[in-house]
């Protein structure tokens, strides 16, 4: 160990203060305190500091999310081959679903970090670890047979546009990931949406098609899937939101340590569930009938409600504020689903629409404790008058 | 039966090398300081030069602002030093401790509110009055809402006072009695629910008792739930010791200037209490209570969370009762950002198994644990902050600087020592109570 940071140090030399490459410190800084955290010691303020960072909050996120992307990689294959072949086994199907979407992950993380140490250089500040999880996330959410230049292209612009264009990491208003989502889904609508997107290779070899659930649904079709299926995610789907069942393993460990919001989870269970049900009593076409525990399991509402409405920068902040926050993105996620069958996949959008809110139920919920308090000082004006 | 208050926010640490129960009285330091820094937003004008041979209770600064309020020398000798640091700003006034004269202020049979503020002022014992808002030394022309004494502790390692004051239970009393003249409206003294203490005996006080975990015994967090600060209002607060300081006052006519110190902190071998006058040298108690290791070490006036930092060579600060001392952590850790890994660094966030331990008593460094980086994470703050304010949005609002807001959003209600759990537990390792600090001055500043 020693000897790894004396060579560290070493290299480190260069960039320090008032050397040649001082101004590219917070790249090469980036890299260090992955290995090492550093040895700064507290100067102003309480003189101890909780164990916690930003790296140890975001590596949670992507260990939350390891089973989903696991299920996810084996899926693409398996939807793969149980048209094309007749005898495959699950290391078969792990190895092609492996060669589909970890080009996707590595394109994703390259492109991102690329602008992200571009603008930390640039403003002077070090690589916020947030991007970690935006960059696992986008690959994640997308059809497994989009283009890896469309990948490149739209986390470019999630990045630059999203978040960067805002003030970096912590003042973004949209989601990143999802904006990446957003952008391809209306750039490229073909990769996009469609029977041909969700089974990699589908468009290439005939007979080979797979269409998403809620695809199906409002081209009027009937499901041919169990619940089953649904739950444990052996359905077409973007690369890993089809598997409820490891997202929920995802959302235990969100929840136990804390880092991610039940709050948020469950008031979008609960606001699905209500819209669910009102539509289900409604039962006007096969949408609305379908069964409002489905429509909690099938998509992407597990994935969105569990890893991209409770980013912490773009939801509410407040904990009232999280609850309506969550309760709202479940309505409109099922909402958008019923009533706009272009969007089947409800949930990218809702949760971008309540993004958008997300300050404003803020501000009505701090609007509440400022009101208190005003009135107590008059109140208090009154007894003395 | 007194009235209960619970508070179920809010973080207990606990760390290694609290002070054993054992009051050692008889170290004699040879050097004592008064340090202006002690007193928030004061501009001291001195009233002595070095090598002026003074006594105890004579006058070393005032109060720009209010020329009768003097600050005065807690020890008789002569004055040694007067440090001063960038653009001649008076840091420190140290006073060599030699010879018994003392300054003996008549104090007549009947006080009237004129003659105590004006005895108060003039005797030193003012400075022992701070007033929230802001957390200054209180105006006398004011005349509080109440007055709140915290008599118990919460913070890590912090002192018992039911301990270091026992003998002074009368005093106490006689500081009460002095400073019911001084409001028309209560004065409050809050202790520990969960024990039992002289304080319960005191009379002619609102007796309140408090649970749970720190900032409990905050006095910010007790004034916003028994008598809430509106604009305007003026609450004062006092510590136990500076009341019996007062008490002591009125019974003798000298400014006593005692001062019961804890030496704390998993670097010191022998924690204990020493018996001391205010502003005494650190080293001479050192010497007593002894270092562990030769190694670097954190001295800290106050305690770990709220506390400043000072050396080997400094003085106690005015109003502390305590003295931590801690390992430094300038050393580098591999693979730590790793959750679950490191579990012998204390965590309120349950990606690190510490929680698991949280009876356990913890030896911390001073490492920072990471690095700082943007606001992301949201709702750990609240928390560890048991009052009806947001925290994150009133520290953004300070950033902004914008005076309407911060008043809308509770600026009058907090002071830094609020903001030291949020410190500790910040993932991004803001440093909350310097944005506090910053925005009361610039409050102060606008608003006065």
């Amino acid at each position: 160990m020693n000897f790894l940071r004396k060579k560290l140090d070493d290299i480190k030399r260069p960039f320090a203060k008032g050397e040649k490459w001082e101004k590219l410190a917070p790249a090469i800084n980036a890299f260090d305190t992955f290995l090492f955290v550093p040895n700064h010691t507290t100067q102003k303020g309480a003189h101890i500091r909780d164990a916690v960072d930003l790296k140890r909050t975001m590596v949670t996120v992507i260990i939350a999310l390891i089973p989903a992307l696991l299920y996810g990689i084996y899926n693409t294959g398996f939807q793969y081959l149980i048209q094309t072949e007749t005898n495959f086994t699950f290391i078969d199907a792990f190895i092609h679903g492996s060669l589909k979407v970890l080009p996707m992950v590595v394109v994703s993380y390259v492109v991102g970090l690329t602008i992200e140490f571009a603008f930390a250089v640039y403003r002077g500040h070090e690589v916020n670890e947030g991007y970690l999880v935006t960059g696992m996330l986008i690959p994640m959410i997308m059809p497994v047979d989009i283009p890896l230049w469309m990948v490149a292209i739209s986390t470019a612009f999630a990045v630059i546009i999203a978040k960067e264009a805002f003030g970096g990491t912590g003042m973004n208003i949209l989601n990143p990931a999802l904006t990446a989502r957003a952008f391809a889904f209306f750039a490229y609508p073909t990769y996009m949406s469609g029977n041909k997107v969700w089974v990699s290779e589908a468009s290439m070899v005939d007979g080979v098609s797979g269409e998403t659930i809620l695809g199906s649904l409002a081209a009027g079709q009937q499901v041919s899937y169990s619940m089953i299926d649904m739950f444990s995610g052996s359905i077409p789907g973007s690369i890993a939101e089809t598997s409820t069942l490891w997202i929920l393993v995802g959302a235990l460990i969100l929840i136990l340590t804390g880092v991610g919001s039940w709050r948020i989870m469950i008031g979008g269970v609960i606001g699905a569930s209500i819209m669910g049900i009102l539509f289900n009593l409604w039962g006007a076409n096969p949408l609305m009938s379908f069964n409002w525990i489905n429509h909690l399991i099938v998509g992407g509402f597990a994935f969105g409600i569990v890893f991209m409405a409770t980013d912490p920068v773009s939801a509410a902040q407040t904990e009232k504020g999280k609850w309506i926050y969550g309760v709202l993105v479940g309505i409109f996620c099922i909402m958008i689903r019923v009533f706009n069958p272009a969007y089947p996949e409800g949930v990218m959008l809702a949760i971008l629409l309540m993004n958008v809110f997300a300050p404003t139920i803020d501000h009505y919920v701090y609007n509440s404790n400022i009101n208190r308090r005003i009135k107590r000082w008059e109140l208090s004006k009154v007894k003395t008058a | 039966m007194s009235k209960v208050i619970s508070f179920k926010k809010g973080a207990d640490i606990i760390l290694k090398g609290k002070a054993k129960e054992v009051i050692c009285d008889n170290v004699i330091s040879e050097s004592f300081a008064i340090q202006p820094d002690d007193f928030f937003s004061l501009v001291p004008k001195l009233e002595i030069r070095e090598n002026d041979n003074i006594s105890q209770g004579s006058p070393i600064f005032y109060d720009k602002k209010n020329p009768n309020i003097k600050f005065v020398s807690p020890v008789s000798g002569v004055i040694s030093k007067i440090v001063r640091g960038p653009k001649r700003k008076i840091e420190s006034v140290e006073i060599e401790f030699n010879g018994d004269k003392k300054i003996i202020h008549e104090i007549p049979k009947k006080l009237s509110r004129e003659n105590i503020i004006q005895l108060l002022t003039l005797s030193g014992c003012w400075a022992f009055i701070r007033q929230r808002p802001y957390n200054v030394i209180a105006n006398p022309n004011d005349i509080p809402k109440s007055i709140l004494i915290s008599c118990f502790t919460s913070a890590p390692l912090d002192v018992d006072f039911d301990f270091i004051l026992k003998n002074n239970q009368k005093d106490f009393q006689k500081g009460i009695d002095i400073l019911n003249k001084l409001s028309n409206g209560k004065t409050i003294v809050t202790v520990n629910s969960e024990s039992n203490t002289f304080f319960d005996k005191i009379n002619n006080v609102e007796i309140i008792k408090i649970n749970g975990p720190h900032p409990s015994s905050n006095p910010s967090v007790q004034i916003q739930k028994i008598s809430p600060i509106n604009m305007g209002d003026k609450v004062w607060v006092l510590r136990p010791e500076d009341v019996v300081n007062i008490g002591l006052f009125f019974k003798t006519g000298i400014y006593q200037a005692q001062r019961t110190i804890a030496v704390a902190g998993s670097s010191v071998e022998s924690p204990q209490y020493f018996k001391t006058k205010i502003g005494v040298k650190i080293e001479k108690l050192i010497e007593v209570a002894k270092l562990k290791t030769k190694g670097n070490v954190r001295y800290i006036n106050g305690d770990v969370l709220s506390g400043s930092i000072t050396s080997r060579e400094s003085h106690i600060g005015f109003y502390n009762n305590l003295l931590t001392i801690i390992p430094e952590g300038n050393k580098y850790r591999m693979f730590g950002w790793l959750p679950f890994v490191d579990n012998n660094i204390p965590s309120l966030s349950r990606t690190s198994f510490s929680w698991l331990f949280s009876n356990k008593s913890f030896d911390i460094d001073t490492n920072l644990n990471g690095e700082e980086r943007a606001l992301v994470v949201t709702g750990e703050m609240e928390k560890v902050f048991p009052m009806d304010i947001y925290p994150m949005q009133l520290l953004k609002i300070c950033m902004t600087g914008d005076i309407e807001k911060m008043e809308a959003f509770g600026i009058y209600e907090v002071v830094p020592e609020d903001f030291g759990l949020i410190d500790y537990s910040s993932t991004s390792k803001i440093e909350a109570q310097e944005i506090i600090s910053d925005a009361i001055e610039l409050m102060l500043k606008e608003v006065g």
